[in-house]
């Protein structure tokens, strides 16, 4: 052994080192849970396999449609809604108060990197898993509830990326509703309230051709679309290659005003840090 | 040159405050009060390049608060803390990657995975290079004679094992500042010993600079030429180790074997300790050459030996007189 300079990888290469070291650190943890991970899924499933049951018990008896959509759509709409809401599950406020409290959050402000990489990264590695094991949870549910899709290349293509996108924005917000933990030590109240407004407005509880216009129009100022509504249209509704690329735009600058958000917002949390009792 | 240099460095924490009791809490909706703590208040010193420094204090006497300044995890109210010539609250990468905090109560490593997953996590996160990776791994596993340790899950090692690979994980970036926070708590003896010898070691290979506080005086006397202690927030005592006694403690003890064991020595200073023919006792510092000869001509002695008091008792006395 000596003390000669350790010799550091360069920037960028160190960079995808980490992202891919981390996802397969995650991917392996995820491996030791396996059968509480496919319980977890199946749970998950309860939420939209209501919205279907309800909407299209609906349908039904209004002949077959709601709005101009038929029940095989709503079908198709909460089937990829499922795989939508597995790609942006992301690091919570519940989870910030209980970082903090168990001095997780002291370990990766020690470290020389950002701490968001570390939850990008750990969570995607988790999605990999999820993704994988809910397949045969969806083909069940095609099976079941009939739906009515037909998918092109390009809307294939534009959905891989909205999904990574959609988890992008997501982890942008509820970074920003997390860091509310600095200075308050309930802060996933505040994330109950989002809730509430996410449900809403984001596609979640009903696709938003269903509530009225002028939530619709709030909605447009709003980035919670593009988490959940955008992305489960781009394989379910009927958009064209502009309205695809258009919303890729609009998810990226979300990404970037989140992004810019975080960075600013981190910096004045950090400094009010305490740290204490960890 | 110093590596770590404090001056004047303050922490205030803003802590809410209520009496117990339903009233006190529907008046705290209403009023809320606040107190304010100093932590740390108006603390100097520096350490030198390669030293290893003893940070002493009771529970609560702004240790590990000072740790975390000079970590970077929490921002100083006043004053000035440069360590490496960084500015620890700036958090800069090239700083981060220089240091390590150790907390013997904290767990870093993945709890589900082997160790071996950890270091590979950090690895990638400090950017070390694989081949310097390795061997500095390797290094360090047969350091702290973990090798069968670091491929179970951290989850099924005992506290000592998961302190031992923890010390590897926060060390394969190899840093040149450690901040150690009691790094030996709740550990068996040989534990402890062996956590000891590996810190020295560290400390001799890489020249590392150690700020290392421990309530294990054990820990200090093995590793510490120098202690820092802290009371209250203030600097009460920096210097040798070996100048504590001397400072602080303004007596000896004697320690003497007698052929008549129940012999009444209360004349020749205070009694601390009888064991059969043994007694042990307390006299001024001044005294000792003096009480020594009058033992040896008035009784049968048949062993005397005269120390310092122990370094733990003196420490109390710093304390208690710091306290008053």
């Amino acid at each position: 052994m000596s003390a000669v300079p350790l010799a550091r990888q360069n920037p960028v290469r160190a960079m995808a080192d980490f992202y891919l070291t981390t996802m397969r650190t995650q991917v392996q943890t995820q491996f030791q849970y396996r059968a509480a991970t496919y319980m977890y899924l199946v749970g998950m499933v309860a939420e939209p396999v209501i919205y279907l049951v309800v909407w299209t018990t609906i349908a039904k008896q209004q002949g077959g449609f709601i709005q101009g959509i038929s029940v095989g759509e709503f079908a198709a709409y909460y089937i990829v809604w499922t795989l939508v809401r597995n790609m942006n599950i992301v690091f919570t406020p519940y989870g910030w108060e209980w970082r903090i409290r168990e001095g997780e959050l002291s370990a990766a402000l020690l470290r020389p990197l950002h701490p968001i990489h570390y939850d990008i990264a750990q969570f995607a590695g988790g999605k990999l898993i999820w993704v994988v094991l809910y397949l045969p949870i969806a083909a069940a549910l095609a099976l079941i509830f009939d739906p009515v899709l037909s998918v092109t290349a390009l809307e294939a293509c534009v959905f891989f990326v909205a999904i990574w996108g959609a988890y992008l924005i997501r982890t942008m917000l509820l970074w920003l509703l997390g860091m509310v933990t600095f200075w308050t030590t309930r802060g996933s109240a505040i994330f109950e309230t989002y809730i509430m407004a996410e449900l809403l407005l984001s596609g979640r509880l009903v696709p938003l051709p269903l509530m009225p216009d002028w939530s619709q129009t709030l909605a447009g100022f709003l980035p919670f679309q593009w988490a959940f509504y955008f992305p489960i249209q781009t394989l379910v509704g009927e958009l064209s290659a502009a309205e695809l690329v258009g919303g890729l735009g609009m998810q990226v600058l979300w990404i970037a005003v989140g992004s810019f958000l975080v960075w600013v917002c981190f910096r004045a949390s950090v400094s009010r840090y305490t740290a204490v009792g960890n | 040159m110093s590596v770590v240099d404090v001056r004047e460095l303050t922490k205030v924490f803003r802590v809410p405050e209520r009496e117990a009791g339903l009233r006190a809490s529907m008046r705290a909706l209403f009023r809320r009060r606040h107190r304010e703590v100093r932590a740390v208040d108006g603390i100097s010193f520096a350490i030198d390049s390669g030293e290893v420094v003893g940070f002493l204090g009771p529970n609560g006497a702004g240790k590990t608060t000072t740790l975390k300044m000079l970590s970077g995890l929490l921002f100083p109210t006043a004053g000035e803390a440069r360590v490496l010539g960084f500015v620890p609250s700036r958090r800069e990468r090239n700083f981060l990657r220089q240091i390590t905090l150790v907390m013997g109560n904290r767990n870093q490593l993945q709890w589900d995975l082997p160790a071996l997953d950890s270091f590979e996590l950090n690895r990638a996160i400090y950017r070390v290079g694989h081949e310097d990776f390795r061997r500095l791994r390797d290094e360090l596993i047969e350091l702290l004679d973990v090798g069968d340790l670091v491929r179970k899950p951290v989850r099924n090692l005992s506290l000592g094992e998961r302190m031992k690979v923890e010390i590897v994980g926060s060390l394969v970036h190899r840093p040149q500042v450690l901040f150690l926070d009691e790094p030996t708590i709740g550990l068996d003896v040989t534990m402890q010993k062996r956590i000891r010898t590996f810190i020295a070691e560290y400390n001799r290979r890489y020249e590392a600079t150690v700020l290392l506080t421990s309530h294990y005086m054990a820990d200090v006397e093995a590793l510490c030429r120098r202690v820092v202690m802290i009371h209250q927030g203030r600097i009460r005592f920096d210097g040798p180790l070996a100048r504590l006694g001397e400072q602080f403690a303004g007596y000896k003890t004697i320690e003497v074997a007698l052929a008549d064991g129940g012999a009444d020595l209360s004349r020749y200073g205070d009694v601390l300790e009888r064991e059969g023919d043994r007694v042990k006792l307390r006299v001024e510092k001044a005294e000792t050459s003096r009480v020594a000869a009058l033992l040896l001509s008035e009784q049968e002695v048949i062993d005397l030996t005269i120390e310092d008091p122990p370094i733990e008792d003196v420490i109390e006395l710093v304390f208690a007189e710091a306290a008053e």
